[in-house]
């Protein structure tokens, strides 16, 4: 398998084998002191990375420049379409067709789904997909699977508790599927109509994933050594009174945590808006900011892969 | 015995056994709109099929139809059987049969797919199932069993 990434696109998560995903996760253990700017590197002086983001992101957006910065190399590209070509109505065709002219690699954020699929279809260059819609942000999952991994040693046997909504947003499917692979144990809590669809439940089971299905949270907390948190959207609910109930029951803070086993470990892809109160931070528990960072090395390492200057 | 409800045709096609209620679609698939057609179409709607229940026939003279057309009926209707007729007779006979991909013949039922955004791409879908059709979209994702509402 060694160089087959170069060239290769990640446009979804099952692009990659569970070996290939573990061979990532490897390197970018290796990266971490690039990524920490305790050491310097030019692995990837003189590439060029397009940056193409149709649809506002800070942490992808920021990581994946951080990467390409701390291996030396340069990134071009936008962060809000106003004032580009597209919007005056190009194709996501043409500008893929062009910036696969000027770059080396293309990292891709659209608000269509399918969009990262169409422009790997156009571009010669690899594509990265850094979310296209309510599909799929494949180094996401990536980043989520290496901060348990480091977390906790490994991800076999560990038990991550998927909290929030699970219905919609394929992301939360991915990362169940991608857990359950790599032999995690589940628990989905959500309110019953933002439950996981019973594909993704299916296929959880398949993989051995063992999934438990509960609406309270307070039920989750002592068996979990992971809660992964996910935002509930207001746009779910027909009125507001019924999104409050609901999104008021699966806030977490110290008081809910006190059943919680001491290396309980909390995660969020971020931003937050008030499902985490910020005394939690304080907590040993929390390893959203850890999370965070970790989408540096993680990029990193796909990006070298992706570009063939690491095997 | 071969019973005639409406006149034999000398050259053309017989679409046997569609799925019943289908006929109307199967027309508007080899693009029967009325001024264009130069040659006779009869339609047979609920008639006893002899295999089970009820089916629609669908006749049209001095045509034959091509891959995409086939391609199309096999997607509403599985199990419809092709007649070429020559001089009266049933010169060939086949069962329609869905391709392992389908590109460019249906749209994509997701509203946010990319493929339904004016891009310069056909859609484009592997059949993960054949009776019934069942189709992914190799964009986004998405899995369709209503194909027949989205035949281009
Ligand atoms: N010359 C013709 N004009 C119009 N329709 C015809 C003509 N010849 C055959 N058909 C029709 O074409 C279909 C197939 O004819 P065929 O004689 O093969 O019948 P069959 O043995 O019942 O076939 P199957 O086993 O496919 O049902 C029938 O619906 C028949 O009525
Ligand atoms: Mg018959
Ligand atoms: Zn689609």
């Amino acid at each position: 398998m060694s160089s087959s990434y170069k060239g290769a696109d990640l446009v979804a998560i099952r692009d990659f084998s569970r070996d290939q995903i573990e061979h990532i996760m490897d390197l970018a253990e290796k990266m971490v002191p690039i990524a920490l700017g305790q050491e310097r590197s030019d692995l990837l002086a003189g590439y060029v990375q397009s940056s193409l983001f149709f649809e506002p992101s800070t942490r992808t957006r920021l990581s994946f420049a951080s990467a390409m910065a701390r291996l030396g190399g340069a990134t071009l590209g936008f962060d809000q379409p106003g004032g580009s070509s597209v919007q005056k109505g190009e194709t996501l065709a043409d500008t893929i067709k062009m910036v696969d002219s000027y770059s080396d690699v293309i990292v891709l954020r659209h608000h269509s789904e399918g969009s990262a699929r169409l422009a790997a279809y156009f571009a010669e260059k690899p594509v990265i997909n850094a979310g296209d819609g309510a599909g799929q942000h494949p180094t996401q999952t990536i980043l989520d699977l290496f901060t348990i991994r480091k977390a906790k040693g490994k991800i076999d046997g560990v038990n991550v508790a998927l909290v929030g909504d699970l219905k919609y947003g394929r992301t939360a499917h991915s990362l169940a599927e991608a857990l359950a692979l790599f032999g995690a144990e589940l628990m989905f809590v959500a309110p019953a109509n933002l439950q996981m669809p019973k594909e993704t439940i299916r296929a959880v089971d398949k993989l051995g994933g063992k999934p438990k299905t509960m609406t309270s949270i307070e039920q989750a907390v002592p068996e979990a050594d992971v809660l992964y948190i996910t935002r509930i959207q207001k746009e779910r609910f027909p009125d507001l009174a019924e999104y409050q109930k609901v999104a008021g029951s699966y806030k977490i803070n110290n008081a809910l945590l006190k059943d919680a086993k001491t290396e309980l470990s909390i995660m969020h892809p971020l931003p937050r808006v008030d499902e985490i109160h910020p005394d939690v931070d304080l907590s040993p528990h929390a390893l959203y900011f850890q999370q965070a960072f970790n989408g540096v090395p993680v990029r990193m390492a796909i990006l070298a892969l992706l570009l063939g200057v690491i095997e | 015995m071969i019973e005639f409800k409406v006149t034999p045709i000398r050259n053309g096609t017989v679409i046997d056994h569609i799925t019943v209620g289908m006929a109307l679609n199967v027309l508007k698939i080899i693009g029967i709109k009325g001024e264009n057609v130069q040659s006779t179409v009869s339609v047979l709607m609920h008639v006893p099929s002899k295999k089970a229940g009820w089916k629609d026939i669908v006749k049209i003279e001095d045509r034959e139809l091509d891959p995409k057309e086939l391609d199309k009926v096999a997607l509403i209707s599985p199990n419809a059987t092709i007649n070429i007729i020559r001089d009266y007779n049933v010169a060939e006979k086949f069962v329609v049969e869905v391709p392992d991909v389908v590109k460019g013949i249906v749209k994509c039922q997701n509203p946010g797919c990319i493929t339904n955004m004016h891009e310069p791409i056909e859609p484009e879908f592997l059949v993960e199932s054949k009776k019934p059709p069942m189709l992914r979209c190799i964009y986004c994702d998405r899995i369709m069993t209503e194909v027949s509402d989205y035949i281009i």
